[in-house]
């Protein structure tokens, strides 16, 4: 079977969250928001990720919980097809298909059978129209849903330009600088119209639409970071608005709280402002969410608020604007500058994040590990601005040491700056160490750490090539000044250039021996004690794309691709080309595990991968048509375990993963494993979601109640009664506030005897049953079920009046006293 | 969640001296008294014996100086001609001198005239002093010889005839009584015993000996001469320990702190050198108007004494040790909250609960925090800020342009603020690390007030200023240009020889793929 599987390539993060408004569920518990083709399902207490909802073949755009059964969730996609899903335990109950591009779903409570969706307008490009669609209660997976009528007509495609009034009872859409209103009952459309610019020269665009849930109202955003409430709009003429006016830039989003009482609003100043009673003066503010806002939504119970960004970033807040959790991946940089890089020491991606951070990305579990911020400056969001980018990061071999590169360019000026950061084992963090202002005069190109594991210390180089003609050896310097504040710090060491030509790229062999550096159209190779030049390849006409060494037995050979589309290997001892092939390659990337090196080539929309061993020049493995995306880097991850590949082709694949990195910064990697088996895999990992609250000590816990609880199946139900009685003490264990409880130590072994009462209270229940009640085993268990309900009450009142019945006893009244004597209640004196 | 981020004020490595513990305790001197002696002063000695009272020999008179006395307190005249090298005897009550015309006299310190004249030097006595017994004087004159004086008779002991030339410096050991160390002109140092009939150990110093000095230990021997400082191990024969060469022009006298730790050199190139007696590196160094020809140091370090060639005598005083009593005036926190929670012992199974620190922004990034640039760039031009941390507000102008609203902030400002900017560019404009920045504000101002030019004399006048400073700098930075270029051209003729050797390599190589590629 292994051998029989194909190389597929699989998506493995960076999809993005923000089609639609996120939905919580009925109780809060859930966030469910679209994510590419699928529906996520979060729990919003712990972050974690519930339900993957997988079943559309294309972008979903829309959810919507089922407003008669709020267990349900609508969703809409553009392949056409609204489904009905069971979310808490992801199954697929219906499937409705349209036959249109749906492009936002509006599941209302007012109508039956019926949702609206925004489809495109038959015939006509770039008009659409609301449509309602009846959703036929016929049996059956597979339903046709072809009867709709047309409410609106020429909507916005945007799910945030139209929404539903005070209990369906009107619509409400705009576009571009109208604003009009359906009103269902008496069939009535009203349109409103501004002027495209208004006396101060603000853009009166509409871009987003709310309706007060409890009054007529209606709140729009504009492009010019106004809101306008519109009220009295029954009338064509007679309609009143009055404006509010905070954001700087274009509104986003905006949402009514539950009762109408405040009004949310976002924009890309990425500060969620709660209006107050829909007046200007009153507002709080949330800022510094980490980007652009795109969707707000509000649970049902008004607990909490959750806002989407246009980072892939989910933020759920408090309903007293306090932030409460972000539920983070792949957070979407506005360019990946710095190419996929890998954390040797916690085999995390490493990429741009948020602006001017860094993220480490754990591909294991698709969650941000942490965000390292590296400008360490105040992020302006403001259109326009030249911000502070983070265009290179290289670690040392072994993730002590790490390197950055920022710039800012703003004409004719570039502000540039070389950050050495020093991973510190006490906080386990990068700590600055050094900061180079203007390394070099003009952008740097490439940079590299001497990968030498046995010699980590203080042969550590790094080596900068710039545009400015010139490679910078940077090394450490020991301040041997015992009052110094740190004793190491980095300066430079060697400034190399060639003939004038801008270095492009730079590389270092595996045994660190050698630097090549390539200028322009040559490749010099450097001696790395020396710095003597020691050799020049080249390949004209083209200039050199990308360089890098052999490993492991073709470490004698340099691999080059040239900007003509050419990819040359040279031999090292002979100083000769030891063979080219015609292939334009955008990505070269070695395996730092194996000899192989992935070639990733861009050919007329479309990109193919081709893995290769220097030493001979016929390609392992090709895999051509990636995907329709520019491939805009790729890393090789060593994998934790060797994986077995069964076949010869894929041996490449054993000891690391290849991920790559799309224009649209998805990330990607091959697996030859079948579908079905990554899905289990997938599904085991989801395994232990029933129970919301998902901490290792509730796991613990929670599997020593189920033994407990498949160890008790055959015990008396009088013992299980005890453990009912006990759990309170484990359960204000557990629930007391932790600054209250007494310290660990104290209450250690007390929860350990509460543990182990029952099983003392098993033995000697058992003793006890064996020796009296042999023989009336038949109704020991009718008696039992009796005395369960009693025994409540009875186990307080025995033990006062123990003393004064002495007579008079019936037998089973009798056994009953027996048992409570052996119990042992010493752990109540704990408490 | 992210909090705001302070605007980050680059730290700039201070160029130059670095401030040591050395630099803290020798700018520890208050400002120098001057005071005018008759002659080019050749000598200072400090009385072994408090008060400390200092001897200073210049032309034909000693004057004896109290530690804060600004005039005399005793002169010894008895002197025909030049006086030489006033020496005190271990215990402070003898002071002997030589003098041009040959004779060395003895005085008692309470005395007036000479206690004893010693006369057998045919030419002038430049070195005398005590030995270590107390009761012979060694000397050494312009006649090459170096004698030894009994002082109760007032005879000659001995006299070495070894030296080919002047002897112009000497010292006695400390811990033996016979020996001492005369240096010569003749560039070599010499080591006398009394017992011996001739010289023990001869030491080529390579210039002449302006100055010798023997390390308290006896082990080590310091001469001076030329411009180099010798230090030499006695113990080994002699042996050369280090060579110092710190002055540009001769040195002329030496002398050791207290305790011994430091070794100082005076010279005529009017700097005073302070070296560490362990790595002999300098750690500081005294900067004076004229050449220096003595130097003493007082016990305990308290005063420095230099004396010129210009009969300049010049004397610093240790500041008073700062009380630490002013720090503790503090206001203490009250009685209540100070006690409080004082006394707690935390137990073995408490855990702290680290409370993150409150961040105290600082005024201008209050302002900044609220968008108000207007306000963030006047808090920054105060004058505290302006003129002792110019980098804070270049660094708040820099951040102002990153987010765009600098221009909006330079705007609408009054004469009296134009100017005050403009004052502060002008000034801070052609400092390299302010540069890039303030040439950007130079010109948005520039821009900006460029219609309203001509209405006020005063900003018209600073716009003049600020072109001047611009042009002064061009013109500098064409200079330094020009010597580049004139550097380089001198280095690509000293490394001719290897270039050509690469270029061989290099053609190897290409034409080497060259041909490989023909053959694909």
């Amino acid at each position: 079977m292994v051998a029989a599987a194909g190389l597929r390539v699989v998506r493995c993060g960076g999809s993005p969250l923000h089609g639609a408004r996120a939905v919580f569920s009925a109780d809060a518990r859930l966030l469910l928001c679209t994510a590419g083709d699928f529906v996520k399902v979060y729990s919003a207490a712990t972050e974690e990720l519930v339900r993957l909802l997988r079943g559309h073949s294309g972008l979903v755009t829309g959810v919507g919980l089922n407003p008669h059964n709020c267990l349900q969730l609508y969703s809409c996609s553009l392949d056409g097809s609204i489904k009905l899903w069971d979310f808490t335990d992801g199954i697929l109950i219906k499937t409705f298909t349209v036959g249109y591009k749906l492009l936002a779903l509006y599941a209302l409570d007012s109508c039956e059978d019926s949702v609206f969706v925004i489809i495109p307008k038959r015939g006509e490009r770039d008009t659409f129209q609301l449509v309602s669609v009846k959703l036929t209660k016929t049996a059956g997976q597979d339903v046709e849903a072809k009867e709709f009528s047309v409410v609106l007509e020429g909507v916005d495609a945007s799910p945030k330009c139209t929404a539903f009034g005070r209990e369906g009872e009107y619509v409400a859409s705009v576009k571009n600088f109208h604003l009009q209103v359906y009103f269902f009952k008496r069939k009535q459309l009203n349109r409103f119209s501004l002027r495209a610019t208004n006396a101060k020269g603000g853009n009166n665009l509409f871009t987003c639409v709310a309706c007060h849930p409890k009054e007529d109202c209606i709140a729009t955003g504009h492009a010019d970071g106004k809101i306008r409430l519109w009220r009295n709009f029954y009338h064509n003429k007679e309609y009143v608005f009055s404006t509010m006016h905070w954001h700087h830039d274009r509104v986003m989003d905006l949402s009514f709280s539950i009762e109408g009482t405040s009004l949310l609003s976002g924009g890309v100043e990425a500060v969620l402002v709660q209006w107050h009673n829909g007046s200007d003066c009153k507002k709080d503010f949330l800022p510094r969410l980490g980007s652009a806002i795109e969707y707000i939504s509000v649970s049902s119970d008004g607990t909490l608020y959750c806002t989407l960004h246009t980072d892939n970033r989910i933020t759920i807040i408090n309903s007293n604007l306090r932030f409460s959790k972000s539920i983070q991946g792949l957070i979407r940089a506005r360019d990946v500058k710095t190419g996929l890089v890998v954390d040797p020491r916690t085999k995390a991606l490493v990429l741009n994040g948020e602006a001017g951070h860094l993220q480490f990305y754990c591909l294991q579990s698709d969650k941000q590990l942490y965000s390292l911020d590296i400008v360490q400056q105040e992020y302006i969001q403001q259109a326009g601005l030249n911000q502070t980018d983070l265009v290179k990061v290289a670690f040392s071999a072994q993730g002590k040491w790490l390197a950055t590169v920022e710039e800012r360019e703003e004409e004719p000026d570039l502000e540039l700056h070389l950050k050495l950061w020093f991973f510190d084992e006490e906080t386990q963090s990068f700590k600055l160490n050094t900061q180079i202002s203007m390394p070099h005069d003009d952008h740097i190109t490439a940079m590299c750490f001497r990968d030498m594991d046995e010699l980590e210390d203080d042969s550590l180089i790094l080596v900068t090539a710039g545009k400015d003609c010139l490679f910078k050896v940077w090394v450490i310097l020991e301040d041997t000044d015992p009052e110094a504040q740190q004793s190491l710090s980095w300066s430079c060491d060697f400034v190399g250039s060639y003939h004038n030509y801008q270095a492009t790229n730079c590389c270092f062999s595996e045994d660190g021996s050698l630097l090549a550096v390539s200028f322009e159209e040559t490749v010099t190779v450097w001696d790395s004690s020396t710095w003597d030049l020691k050799c020049t390849f080249c390949h004209p006409p083209g200039k050199i794309r990308d360089i890098c060494f052999g490993r492991l037995t073709c470490s004698k050979y340099l691999i080059g691709a040239t900007d003509h589309g050419f990819l040359c290997c040279w031999n090292l001892l002979s100083c000769a080309l030891e063979w080219s092939a015609h292939l334009n390659v955008v990505i070269l990337q070695p395996d730092p595990l194996s000899e192989h090196i992935a070639a990733v080539s861009w050919l007329s929309k479309e990109s193919s991968l081709f893995v290769f061993k220097p030493n001979e020049p016929r390609p392992i493995c090709i895999q051509r048509n990636l995907c329709q995306e520019k491939i805009q880097c790729a890393a090789f991850v060593p994998r934790d375990v060797p994986e077995t590949v069964g076949s010869e082709k894929y041996v490449w694949l054993r000891r690391s993963q290849l991920y790559l990195l799309t224009d649209a910064q998805e990330l990607m990697t091959f697996s030859t494993k079948s579908p079905e088996e990554r899905l289990t895999v997938s599904s085991k990992q989801l395994a232990v979601e029933e129970s919301l609250p998902v901490t290792p000590f509730s796991l613990l816990l929670g599997k020593h109640r189920h033994q407990q609880s498949q160890g008790d199946t055959d015990l008396t139900k009088v013992v299980r009664n005890h453990h009912e009685q006990d759990s309170p003490a484990v359960k204000e264990l557990l629930h007391t506030p932790a600054h209250v409880l007494p310290s660990a130590s104290f209450l250690c072994p007390i929860f350990i005897n509460s543990l182990l009462i029952s099983k003392e209270k098993k033995s000697a229940e058992e003793v006890a049953d064996e020796v009296e009640m042999e023989s009336e085993e038949a109704e020991e268990d009718s008696d039992e079920e009796k005395d369960v309900t009693e025994m409540e009450q009875e186990n307080t009142k025995s033990m006062d009046l123990l003393g004064e019945i002495t007579c008079k006893l019936s037998k089973a009244e009798e056994k009953e006293l027996r048992k409570v004597r052996k119990m042992d209640y010493s752990w109540i004196s704990a408490f | 969640m992210a909090s705001y981020k302070p605007v980050v004020v680059p730290a700039v490595p201070r160029l130059g001296e670095k401030v040591t513990q050395d630099t803290l305790y020798w700018q520890g001197y208050k400002t120098p008294v001057q005071i005018k002696e008759f002659g080019a002063v050749n000598k200072i000695d400090f009385s072994p014996v408090p008060p400390y009272n200092y001897a200073v020999t210049a032309s034909s008179r000693v004057h004896i100086y109290g530690r804060y006395s600004q005039e005399p307190i005793k002169t010894f005249s008895r002197f025909k001609d030049a006086a030489y090298c006033a020496t005190y005897r271990d215990d402070g009550q003898l002071l002997v001198a030589g003098s041009e015309e040959g004779s060395i006299r003895l005085f008692d310190i309470s005395g007036k005239a000479p206690l004893r004249q010693f006369d057998g030097h045919t030419k002038a006595v430049h070195v005398v002093g005590f030995l270590a017994d107390k009761y012979r004087i060694f000397s050494g004159g312009d006649d090459y010889s170096s004698n030894l004086w009994d002082i109760p008779s007032a005879t000659e002991i001995v006299s070495y005839t070894e030296h080919t030339d002047y002897v112009r410096c000497g010292c006695a050991s400390k811990l033996n009584g016979d020996v001492f160390i005369t240096g010569s002109y003749d560039h070599t140092v010499k080591v006398f015993d009394a017992r011996a009939k001739s010289s023990v150990m001869t030491i080529e110093h390579g210039h002449p000996v302006e100055s010798v000095l023997l390390f308290p230990s006896g082990g080590l021997l310091v001469s001076a001469g030329g411009r180099y400082v010798k230090v030499w191990d006695v113990l080994k024969g002699g042996q050369l320990l280090v060579s110092l060469k710190n002055h540009h022009k001769t040195v002329t006298c030496l002398c050791l702190n207290s305790s011994g730790q430091r070794l100082l050199s005076g010279s005529l190139d009017r700097h005073v050198k302070i070296y560490s007696t362990t790595s002999y590196k300098v750690v500081h160094s005294f900067n004076y108007a004229t050449s220096i020809l003595s130097l003493a140091l007082s016990p305990e370090d308290e005063t420095i004494v230099v004396g010129m060639t210009n009969g300049v005598l010049n004397v610093k005083h240790r500041k008073p040790e700062e009380s630490k009593e002013k720090s503790q005036k503090k206001r203490q926190p009250a009685y209540r909250t100070y006690v409080k929670g004082r006394n707690y012992m935390p137990k073995q199974e408490d855990f702290f609960v680290s409370k993150p620190g409150k961040c105290v922004l600082r005024k201008y990034d209050k302002l900044l925090k609220g968008f108000q640039s207007s306000k963030a760039l006047d808090a920054v031009l105060e004058p505290h800020i302006r003129l002792y941390t110019p980098e804070v507000t270049v660094a708040v102008m820099q951040e102002l342009n990153r987010r765009g609203t600098l221009r909006s902030a330079l705007a609408g400002r009054d004469e009296k603020q134009i100017s005050l900017l403009l004052t502060f560019v002008t000034r801070r404009v052609i400092e390299p690390r302010f540069t890039p920045i303030l040439v950007t504000v130079a010109d948005m101002i520039t821009d900006i007030y460029q219609p309203v030019l001509g209405q006020s004399a005063v900003v018209d006048k600073q716009f003049l200023r600020l072109q001047e400073a611009i042009g002064r700098e061009i013109d500098y930075q064409e200079e330094l240009l020009e010597v580049l270029g004139m550097m380089d051209a001198l280095f690509a003729t000293l490394t001719k020889k290897k270039a050509t050797y690469l270029e061989e390599n290099k053609s190897n190589g290409l034409t080497k793929t060259l041909d490989q590629d023909t053959c694909n």
